[in-house]
């Protein structure tokens, strides 16, 4: 794992104003294969607007983003989910009317054998007989989709499974995030984007979660990770990079970025050099959020 | 064009200006009650067509003369705005935007209804108390009424803009047109400036009524709906929620239209209002004039449905219903209640249609008539051009309903929420205007008669019975198509497009495939039940599937429960067995729907069966 891994995501350079304040402001970053790479930074700092751009929610003004050596810069979100890229949000944007495992479902969409029907006019049409005559072939798909939502519903022990069939307006707001999480993996994704999954969460819930996500990269699944749990972060980054007025001020192992000064005048303000008050900020950061 | 050889260029000018001032007046109340609630509201051309009947009362009963004529519309209006504000409006605030809407339209509805009770449908004459004496200027004749026209637009944009720009209140107001909430924590008294722009926006319409009133000589019920579209076709050409581009707007419509009906003749007089309004909603969201931003944030997809958990209906209650509803001629003979039930079955299939494209997709369609004007036409010109069996033209024509349906409908896939109702109703009216002006093919306003009736098997199908057993026929299968689809991808695919687009396209949704699916699908479903219906009355026109129609079916999908199969049945049945159970009420039907939409909205979101 690490460095020596093949490079599964390089952003170069990348650049989005919005009206005159620049979010993201010439960021690089690379992402090896089976790396776990946080991004961390003080709201407001572009990271969420970094993972829009690199999941085509938004369109970046310069720069440049490869997906496993292709370029991805400017194809929509819903080319990138085809090609193994999934995401959470900030905020938990799970379809509220649907139930918990149609959400996982929706996950799956792009391994469906209707999504590989592209032609424009005659696609649709075939999609339309498919949904309509539901061969045998198609409700042994359907079915075996399932049963994946299941397991990945599983993954998450009693959590999510007794509520499979419930609508996803009905949930507390921890299996919200988790129906999420679940939903991005039936994607099968090669990359994921976290975006603050413990927001929200108890010290339990959070560190349950913390091993949830621990046995994703033992799987070798590569994760990028938005988080402000500083602890959760140590714990679980392979390298951390540092966001602040959109630039990247720095980048590196997470007991490195810790120490950074830099990074402690981002979190702390100007004229606070000390690094033993990272310590003091990590707890504090916990304490708050908990 | 004789019309054009008659008058003068500049006759032209002063009457598209005249027409253009009024079409700002209303214009102008609509961008303002954007501006401030961020809402399309439909029953401003009600408001409209109320102040043109104070007007028409006070002038032509009364005998008032035309200042205290003003001041009573004035007042009369600014209390109708309030009203619909306090009790209409308000405690909607905190739903999607497209909740409000659908209050408006069920206002809209409620007011015209109630007009044409109180004063019939017909047109009213209404003479302008003013001199007609017409003054020459350079070969350009002005008449009193043209300048009173003028010089009122005027004083009221001076007055509005010195309002907005110089006093506390038009700061107020301001404010809370651009951060609603920022303006409340300030103090400002939200709620009061709400009720206030209405009070503003509604006075504007109403002496806009009046105007038009006198300048064309009558009132009618009907015409607030044109106006209504008038409005917003100017207010979007200069500018969504802009006042000075609803001037602009306003003046530059009235200036098209004018001379595009001496151009062509009065029958396009509407088609260059839709035309403009969907050009403008697709290609220029912000105007003409407006800054390059983007339309104004809607909340997720701003879609209108409930979180509610559907009532589950057992696989043998809806095999009962059906088996009663085949058994049911054996029993009851009454001819009148089997021409109601089998109304209510083709109002099913269009209930049918529009639960999944507005119900599962959360695509807001308000010109879901058009779809059965396509298919009706298509079918009957099959079967009486080409000879086709009237069986082959049924479903080419609900094939060719789809087809053209859903590339008209193609252009407002890129748009959300409200802008998708407004375009949807635009389209709906542009495929109405081309059957009422390609007279060579739809023989116009005439309509099409001696349509071959229904066969099956060949055998002609005539009676009230077949018929019934029929339109149940076809409404079954309708369902059935349409639970298999929802029971297939298709239906959780496009649910969760309806429930949150941008996490939909995180995981692979094309959106533009699925809306036009799902338009494709209803489509098919709706012409059926158009193409049906021409061969069942043998004659239709362009107002057999008029614009009301498309809100009817609407109000049925919310009565039954958005995107629910079974609520769309159920509401079909509903509206059009009502009127005709409390017989005294048959005329007020529009009322009644204008009511129940209204309070659905209010009170059950998620309908009677709830939200699928």
């Amino acid at each position: 794992m690490g460095m020596d891994g093949k490079a599964l995501l390089e952003v170069r350079g990348l650049r989005r104003e919005f009206g005159g304040v620049v979010a993201v402001d010439g960021v690089d970053l690379v992402a090896y294969e089976g790396e776990t790479i946080s991004v961390i930074g003080p709201n407001g700092a572009g990271k969420t607007t970094l993972f829009n751009l690199i999941s085509g929610l938004d369109q970046p003004d310069a720069g440049e983003i490869c997906l496993d050596g292709r370029p991805i810069t400017g194809l929509p979100p819903e080319v990138l989910a085809a090609r193994g890229l999934a995401r959470t949000f900030q905020h938990g944007r799970v379809f509220g009317n649907l139930s918990v495992l149609d959400n996982v479902l929706i996950g799956a969409h792009t391994r469906q054998s209707a999504y590989r029907l592209r032609a424009p006019v005659v696609g649709m049409a075939a999609e339309l007989l498919l949904a309509l005559i539901q061969l045998p072939a198609w409700r042994a798909e359907q079915r075996r989709l399932r049963e994946e939502a299941l397991e990945v519903l599983a993954l998450f022990g009693d959590r999510l499974l007794p509520r499979a069939d419930q609508p996803a307006y009905s949930l507390s707001y921890a299996n919200r995030r988790r129906t999420e999480i679940a939903r991005a993996l039936a994607l099968r994704p090669r990359i994921l984007l976290l975006d603050e999954p413990t927001a929200g969460m108890n010290p339990t819930e959070t560190a349950e979660l913390l091993e949830f996500i621990r046995a994703l990269k033992q799987q070798g699944l590569t994760i990028l990770l938005i988080e402000h749990k500083l602890s959760l972060v140590m714990q679980l980054s392979d390298r951390v990079i540092v966001m602040d007025d959109g630039r990247k001020i720095a980048e590196g192992r997470p007991e490195d970025v810790r120490d950074d000064p830099q990074v402690i005048e981002a979190y702390l303000g100007h004229g606070r050099r000390d690094p033993e008050v990272t310590d003091w900020k990590v707890q504090s950061e916990d304490r708050k959020l908990h | 064009m004789p019309d054009f050889a008659l008058r003068t260029l500049g006759d032209q000018l002063i009457n598209g200006l005249v027409i253009g001032n009024v079409y700002a007046l209303i214009a102008i109340g609509l961008a303002l009650i954007f501006g401030v609630a961020n809402l399309i509201n439909f029953a401003h051309g009600s408001v409209y067509m109320v102040g043109a009947y104070v007007g028409w009362v006070a002038v032509m009963w009364l005998g008032w003369p035309l200042a205290p004529t003003f001041v009573a519309v004035a007042v009369v209006c600014a209390a109708l705005g309030v009203l619909i504000e306090r009790f209409g409006l308000r405690h909607l605030q905190s739903q999607a935007r497209i909740a409000p809407l659908l209050a408006t339209i069920g206002i809209s509805f409620a007011l015209d209804q109630l007009v044409q009770i109180i004063f019939s449908p017909n047109p009213q004459a209404f003479s302008s108390p003013l001199p007609a004496t017409r003054i020459a200027l350079g070969g350009v004749s002005i008449g009193a009424l043209d300048l009173l026209i003028a010089a009122i637009t005027f004083a009221v944009a001076a007055v509005l803009f010195g309002f907005l720009r110089f006093t506390r209140l038009g700061w107020a107001l301001r404010a809370t047109a651009q951060d609603r909430e920022a303006a409340q924590q300030m103090g400002v008294d939200v709620d009061g400036i709400n009720a206030l722009t209405f009070a503003v926006a509604s006075v504007l319409g109403g002496i806009g009524g009046v105007m038009i009133g006198m300048y064309f000589t009558s009132v009618y019920p009907t015409m607030s709906y044109g106006a209504m579209l008038k409005g917003f076709a100017a207010n979007l050409l200069g500018g969504l929620g802009s006042v000075p581009g609803a001037v602009v707007g306003g003046l530059l419509l009235g200036l098209i239209e004018t001379f595009g009906v001496a151009l062509l003749g009065s029958t396009y007089r509407n088609l260059f209002t839709f035309v403009i309004l969907i050009g403008v909603l697709v290609l220029r969201p912000t105007g003409l004039f407006g800054a390059r931003r983007a339309l104004p944030p809607e909340p997720l997809t701003g879609t209108f449905v409930a979180s509610s958990r559907p009532v589950r209906i057992p696989a043998w209650l809806v095999g009962a219903a059906l088996v009663a509803a085949i058994l049911l001629p054996f029993i009851a003979t009454d001819p009148y209640l089997l021409q109601i039930l089998t109304s209510a079955w083709l109002f099913g299939m269009l209930a049918l249609s529009i639960t999944l494209v507005t119900g599962a997709a959360g695509q807001m369609s308000l010109g879901q008539a058009g779809f059965l004007a396509i298919g009706g036409y298509a079918s009957a010109l099959l079967t009486m051009r080409l000879g086709l069996p009237v069986e082959a033209s049924l479903l080419l024509g609900a094939v060719l309903a789809a087809a053209l349906g859903t590339l008209l409908t193609w252009p407002v896939f890129r748009l959300r929420s409200q802008y998708v109702a407004l375009a949807t109703l635009g389209i709906g009216e542009v495929i109405n205007q081309i059957i009422l002006n390609w007279e060579d093919l739809t023989n116009g306003p005439l309509g099409l008669s001696n349509i071959p009736p229904l066969t099956f098997l060949g055998l002609p199908i005539t009676q009230n019975v077949p018929i019934y057993w029929a339109a149940l026929a076809v409404l079954a299968i309708a369902a059935l198509f349409q639970w298999r689809l929802m029971q297939s991808h298709l239906g959780r695919t496009w649910r969760a497009m309806r429930e949150d687009d941008v996490a939909a396209r995180a995981f692979g949704i094309s959106l533009n495939r699925y809306k036009a699916l799902a338009f494709i699908a209803s489509g098919l479903v709706a012409g059926l039940s158009g193409a049906f219906t021409a061969h069942m009355y043998s004659y239709i026109n362009n107002e057999t599937f008029a614009a009301t129609t498309s809100i009817l079916g609407l109000t049925m999908v919310i009565l039954g429960g958005m995107g629910n199969l079974a609520g769309a049945v159920v509401g079909a049945i509903a509206l059009t067995a009502l009127p005709e159970v409390f017989r005294p009420l048959a005329d007020a039907r529009y009322l009644i729907y204008g009511i129940v939409l209204l309070l659905l909205v209010r009170f059950r979101p998620q309908g009677l069966l709830g939200t699928v």
